[in-house]
C-alpha cells in the first residue's frame, strides 16, 4: 500500500511521540508506583460498621507502616464519616474508604485524591499532606437526590 | 475534471421508500434534540443558583434526560437514519425484505425510547444515562433500554444484508468506500453494544424484577464501560465518514486515498473496544496491571486520528491549490467558507483537536485522579460529541433531509446555518471553557446547584458556573436555529433536486488492496484484542467478587 511521503513523516513523529508519551506514564507508574487509586480488599457491604476498621472511622497514627496516619472514612447516603478529618503537614496518610449502600465518589477538591468507592470493595490511596489548608471533600459520583450536599473536610495543619 | 460517468453517479437519488425509513430516524433525532437541548438550558440554569425548577421537578430527572435523550436517542437514530440512506446511495435500493426489517428496527427502539421516557417522567428511573447499580430505575426502563440496542442491531441487520448482497454481485471488488464505513460501524455497534446487553438482559432486569436479590456491581460497571467507549465512536466514525466520502466532493476535491481511509476504520475497529477501563481508572476491584495495558490500547486510536487528520487537510490543500491558492496558507482562503454543508463540519473538525487532546488528558492513567468525575469530563464531550460530531451532522443534515424531501436548501437558510454553527461555537467556547476550567478545581459533574455547606472552594467555582449558564442559554439559541432550518428542510423549501454527495478517490491514489476488506482477519483481531484485554481481569472481578448489593431507589 503507497503512503505519501509527508504522511510518513507525520505519522512517524506521531506514533514516535506515542511511544514517548507512554513510555513516560509507564515509568512513572511502574518504577516510582504511581498508580491511580485501586484496592483489591472486599467487605460485605451490609455489615461495614462491625468490620475493622470501618468499626472506628477516623484519623489515626499508625506506627511500623509506610505511612503515618491512616484516614478510615465511610461513605454512605448522603454523609461521610467522620464529617472532618485533620492531619499535620507533610505527614503521609493512607485513606482507606468504603461505602454501606450505592457507589460514591471520594474526591478531594484541588488535589490529586480522587477515587470510587463501590459497595463491597475497600479504596485504598497513599498520598503526602504537602499544602497546608482546608480541602473540600465531596462524592463526585451521582447516589441520589442529596448527592451534592454530600461533603467533609480535610484539614492540613501546621 | 468530471466525467460523464461521474456525473451520471452524482444524479443517484437514495429511492423514495428508503428515503422514508431514513426520514423516521431523523424525526425522532431531532425531536430529542429539542427536549434534550431544553433540559440541558434547564441544568445549566439551576447550577448558576439564580434558578430553581418549578413542579417538584428534579435536577437528576432532567439530567437523565437530558442524557439519555442527547447521548443515546438523538445519536442513534442520525446515525442509523444517516447509514439507511448512504446503504441505499452507495449500494443500491433496499429490498422489500432489508426495508422491512429495518422498519421493525426502527419501530423496536421507538418503542423502547417510549417506554424508557415514561418511567423517566413518572420520576422512576432517575438513575442518569449510565444507569449505575445499585440506584435501581423501574424494571421497565431496563427493558426500554434493552429494546432501544435490540432495535438498533435489526436495522443494523438490515443495513449487514445489503452489503453482503453487494458483495455477492461484484466479486472480488472493493466494496464502495462509504458502505464499508457503514459497515465497520455496524460491526463495532454489535460488538460493543453486547456488553450493555448482558448487563441489562442477565443482571439489572431480573434484579428490578425481584426474581434476584442482589447484583455484581463491579461487573455491571464493567460490561457497561466495555459498551460505553466505544459509544463515543460509534458517534465519531459517522462523522469521520462525512469528513473522508462527503466533504471532498462537496469542495469540488477528490479523497486523498481510499486504502488509508478504510485503514483508519479498520484501526478504529480494534481499538475502540477492548479499552474501557480507561472510564474506570479510579475504581477498587481492578488490577493496576489491566488498568495500565487498556490505557496503552486506548491510546492506540491516536494512530487512526493522526491518519484521518492528514487526509482531510490533503484534501483540503491539493483543492485549495488548485483553484489557485498560493504559498504556505493561501489555499486556506480557496476553501468554500460560503457553504454550510463545508463550513459546519469544518467547525468541528477544528473541536476535535483540543477535544483529543483533552481525550489523551482523560485518559493519562495518573492524570485521570486529577479530572475523574469533575465537570472537566463534561466540558470534554461537550466538544467531542456536541462540537465534533453535532456540528458534522448539522452540516450533512442541511444536504441529507432535503435530498430526501426533495427540497433544496435556499440561500438564506444556508446562510442562517453558518450563523447557527457561530453561535454554537460561541456558545460553546464559553460553557465548555468554563467546564474545563472549574473541573481542574474540583468542581463535580452530574451534580445540583450547591454551596457545600459555605466552603471557600466551592463559593470561587459559582462565577465559572454562571459562565456556564450564559454558554448554555447561547447554545439554546443554536438548537432552536438548527430546528428551524430542519423544519424548513422537512415542510417548507422550495421543492428541487439536491445532491447526496459521495466523493471520488483521486486519480494519484493507488489500487486498495483487498486484505483491507477481509473480514476475517479484522474481526478475528478485533475478538483477540478484546479477549485478551477482558479475560482475566473479567475472571477476576467475578471470582473474588463481593456480597452483592440489594438495590437503592434514593432520588
Amino acid at each position: 500500500m503507497h503512503i505519501h511521503k509527508y504522511e510518513k513523516w507525520w505519522l512517524t513523529f506521531g506514533i514516535s511521540s506515542l511511544v514517548l508519551f507512554l513510555f513516560i506514564v509507564g515509568f512513572s507508574a511502574f518504577h516510582y508506583g504511581s498508580h491511580p487509586p485501586t484496592g483489591k480488599v472486599y467487605i460485605d457491604p451490609e455489615r461495614v460498621d462491625e468490620i475493622a476498621p470501618f468499626n472506628k472511622p477516623g484519623v489515626h497514627k499508625v506506627a511500623g507502616e509506610e505511612w503515618d496516619y491512616e484516614v478510615v472514612l465511610v461513605a454512605s447516603a448522603f454523609f461521610y464519616n467522620p464529617p472532618e478529618i485533620e492531619v499535620p503537614l507533610g505527614s503521609k496518610v493512607k485513606f482507606i474508604a468504603t461505602t454501606k449502600d450505592v457507589v460514591h465518589g471520594f474526591q478531594v477538591a484541588g488535589t490529586n485524591i480522587n477515587m470510587i468507592l463501590e459497595p463491597g470493595y475497600v479504596s485504598e490511596y497513599i498520598t503526602t499532606a504537602d499544602k497546608p489548608g482546608e480541602f473540600l471533600i465531596l462524592c463526585n459520583e451521582y447516589c441520589g437526590i442529596g448527592h451534592s450536599t454530600m461533603t467533609s473536610m480535610l484539614k492540613v495543619v501546621e | 475534471m468530471t466525467t460523464i460517468k461521474e456525473k451520471a453517479k452524482d444524479l443517484i437519488k437514495v429511492d423514495r421508500r428508503d428515503s422514508k425509513l431514513a426520514l423516521a430516524h431523523i424525526y425522532v433525532a431531532f425531536i430529542a434534540l429539542f427536549i434534550g437541548g431544553l433540559c440541558g438550558l434547564l441544568q445549566v440554569l439551576v447550577r448558576s443558583g439564580k434558578f430553581t425548577l418549578p413542579w417538584g421537578i428534579g435536577y437528576y430527572q432532567i439530567l437523565t434526560i437530558h442524557g439519555v435523550l442527547l447521548g443515546l436517542i438523538l445519536t442513534t437514530y442520525f446515525i442509523l437514519g444517516f447509514q439507511i440512506a448512504a446503504m441505499s446511495r452507495t449500494s443500491g435500493t433496499f429490498t422489500n425484505k432489508q426495508r422491512l426489517i429495518g422498519w421493525i428496527g426502527f419501530w423496536v427502539m421507538t418503542a423502547g425510547t417510549v417506554a424508557a421516557s415514561i418511567m423517566v417522567l413518572l420520576n422512576e428511573a432517575s438513575v442518569l444515562y449510565t444507569f449505575y447499580a445499585p440506584l435501581q430505575a423501574h424494571w421497565i426502563f431496563y427493558v426500554g433500554m434493552a429494546l432501544v440496542v435490540v432495535g438498533s442491531w435489526i436495522t443494523g441487520i438490515a443495513q449487514i444484508m445489503k452489503y453482503v448482497e453487494w458483495r455477492k454481485v461484484n466479486p472480488g471488488q472493493p466494496s464502495p468506500l462509504l458502505s464499508f464505513m457503514v459497515i465497520v460501524n455496524m460491526a463495532m455497534w454489535l460488538i460493543c453494544s453486547l456488553g450493555v446487553a448482558v448487563e441489562v438482559v442477565f443482571q439489572l432486569i431480573p434484579w428490578s424484577l425481584g426474581w434476584v436479590d442482589k447484583v455484581d456491581v463491579l461487573l455491571s460497571r464493567t460490561l457497561f464501560w466495555y459498551f460505553g467507549h466505544p459509544l463515543v465512536y460509534f458517534w465519531l466514525l459517522p462523522a469521520y465518514m462525512v469528513w473522508y466520502v462527503i466533504i471532498p466532493k462537496i469542495i469540488g476535491g477528490k479523497i486523498f486515498s481510499d486504502a488509508l481511509a478504510r485503514l483508519s476504520f479498520m484501526l478504529f475497529l480494534l481499538f475502540s473496544i477492548p479499552v474501557g477501563f480507561h472510564h474506570q481508572l479510579t475504581e477498587p476491584g481492578i488490577d493496576s496491571f489491566w488498568k495500565f495495558l487498556q490505557v496503552i490500547l486506548t491510546m492506540m486510536v491516536v494512530i487512526p486520528s493522526l491518519l484521518t487528520a492528514f487526509s482531510m487537510f490533503a484534501s483540503f490543500e491539493l483543492r485549495g491549490r488548485q483553484l489557485g491558492g498560493k504559498g504556505l496558507y493561501g489555499w486556506f482562503k480557496k476553501l468554500p467558507w460560503k457553504d454550510a454543508r463545508f463550513t459546519v463540519p469544518f467547525i468541528g473538525m477544528a473541536a476535535f483537536i483540543p477535544a483529543g487532546a483533552g481525550g489523551i488528558i482523560n485518559a493519562s492513567y495518573q492524570m485521570n485522579q486529577l479530572i475523574h468525575n469533575t465537570i472537566w469530563v463534561t466540558g470534554h464531550f461537550h466538544l467531542t460529541l456536541a462540537t465534533t460530531v453535532v456540528l458534522t451532522f448539522f452540516g450533512a443534515a442541511y444536504w441529507l433531509i432535503p435530498h430526501l424531501t426533495g427540497r433544496v436548501l435556499t440561500k438564506q437558510m444556508n446562510k442562517l446555518a453558518i450563523i447557527q454553527a457561530i453561535i454554537w461555537s460561541v456558545g460553546m467556547t464559553i460553557m465548555s471553557g468554563a467546564m474545563h476550567i472549574v473541573g481542574l478545581m474540583g468542581a463535580p459533574r452530574r451534580s445540583d446547584f450547591s454551596t457545600y455547606g459555605g466552603a471557600q472552594q466551592a463559593t470561587e467555582w459559582i462565577p465559572y458556573q454562571v459562565a456556564q449558564a450564559v454558554g448554555g442559554t447561547i447554545l439554546f439559541v443554536g438548537i432552536i436555529l438548527v430546528l428551524y432550518i430542519v423544519a424548513n428542510l422537512l415542510w417548507f423549501a422550495p421543492k428541487g433536486e439536491t445532491e447526496f454527495p459521495i466523493g471520488e478517490v483521486s486519480e494519484h491514489a493507488e489500487k486498495t488492496p483487498m486484505w483491507l476488506e477481509n473480514w476475517k482477519i479484522w474481526l478475528t483481531i478485533c475478538i483477540a484484542l478484546i479477549l485478551f484485554a477482558y479475560t482475566v481481569p473479567i475472571i477476576d472481578i467475578i471470582q473474588n467478587a463481593p456480597p452483592g448489593s440489594k438495590g437503592y431507589k434514593l432520588w
